[in-house]
């Protein structure tokens, strides 16, 4: 999922401070699960702005939604009739859904109230990780399910470097080394040849080196 | 036990504080609370596992977004006791109530009234 962290309250309050109407809008997808923008968030945020606005003696309309997600046309739509009532959305869901907001409601200023980190995992609750770096070309069959592109500091596609040292990284001596978690892994899948097998130079153009990607479905679309 | 303590006190039961959220905590202050205080079973005997662990965090949550929209951390508090310590009950509600009205009411209801004025 996209992991995304909370923005500091005080950022917050610093964009919104001039405004009269404020809506606060949620997503009930990956920003619940991390706890930064669901419904609780949310709540959340709208009461601490409430009392923020009301212990500056300012009468400021503070209203919740939360929608299913912010990044398909029909959830967005259902704010249509009643975007209008205020001066500016504070979007609690991440990159995509603050930009698609303002794509669809171009005439309402939209504010991230997120930061949006990586694609990762929960690996507790409160410890979330990197997994993913949408690169578009996944090598993960190779590489007994462990990514090198998103998990090695160096991105190397054919074992580990020198630096690789007690099974951590030499760059960040906190993360594991990518490739020994790989070599590891297919051991125990006992597809150690898999290893010999070379990856060919990368085609980056997939990756965000290649610039903003589309995805077009020809069997897909109507 | 009968013992006294500061009628400044609302008591609101929960099954374990683990029930608390931190929405349930700001919405006290808005409406006009001076303080609020959590009080949990001591830490590893919460008999819900946890409960008592989660709401500290929220609590300690709650001071850092009560710090952030000037209302102050210091009027959210949580303490533990065991539920045989009623004596320890009363003087916390003591304690609490005393450090409130050092703090002063919640600055929310003078705001209001320079409102209305």
């Amino acid at each position: 999922m996209i992991v995304a962290d909370k923005k500091p309250i005080e950022e917050i309050i610093e964009e919104v401070k001039d405004y009269k109407s404020i809506l606060i809008a949620g997503c009930n997808e990956c920003v619940t699960v991390c706890e930064a923008g669901g419904k609780k968030e949310v709540g959340i945020l709208a009461s601490a702005l409430r009392m923020y606005f009301m212990n500056q003696g300012k009468d400021v309309k503070i209203d919740e939604v939360t929608l299913e997600r912010q990044c398909d046309h029909e959830y967005l739509e259902e704010i249509r009739n009643t975007i209008d009532q205020y001066d500016v959305v504070l979007s609690l869901a991440c990159g995509v859904g603050v930009q698609f907001m303002a794509e669809k409601y171009v005439e309402k200023q939209v504010l991230p109230g997120v930061n949006t980190c990586f694609l990762g995992v929960t690996e507790e609750r409160g410890v979330w990780t990197e997994r993913c770096q949408a690169c578009g070309q996944c090598i993960l069959a190779r590489t007994g399910g462990v990514c090198p592109i998103s998990r090695c500091a160096k991105r190397l596609l054919n074992g580990p470097c020198g630096g690789s040292s007690k099974g951590k990284c030499e760059i960040n001596p906190e993360l594991d080394c990518a490739w020994q978690l790989i070599v590891d892994r297919l051991k125990e899948l006992d597809r150690l040849e898999d290893y010999e097998k070379l990856t060919p130079i990368k085609d980056w153009s997939t990756d965000r080196a290649g610039g903003p990607r589309k995805v077009v479905r020809e069997d897909v679309k109507l | 036990m009968r013992l006294q303590y500061p009628d400044t006190i609302r008591v609101i039961r929960v099954p374990c504080t683990g029930k608390v959220d931190i929405l349930h905590i700001l919405r006290a202050f808005e409406k006009g609370a001076d303080g609020v205080y959590v009080v949990g079973c001591m830490e590893g005997d919460c008999r819900f596992n946890q409960g008592n662990l989660r709401a500290r965090r929220r609590v300690e949550q709650a001071q850092v977004i009560l710090n952030a929209i000037g209302i102050g951390g210091g009027r959210v508090h949580m303490y533990n006791l065991s539920s045989g310590e009623g004596t320890k009950f009363a003087a916390y509600a003591t304690e609490m109530t005393e450090r409130i009205k050092e703090l002063g009411p919640n600055p929310l209801k003078s705001a209001k009234a320079r409102k209305a004025a």
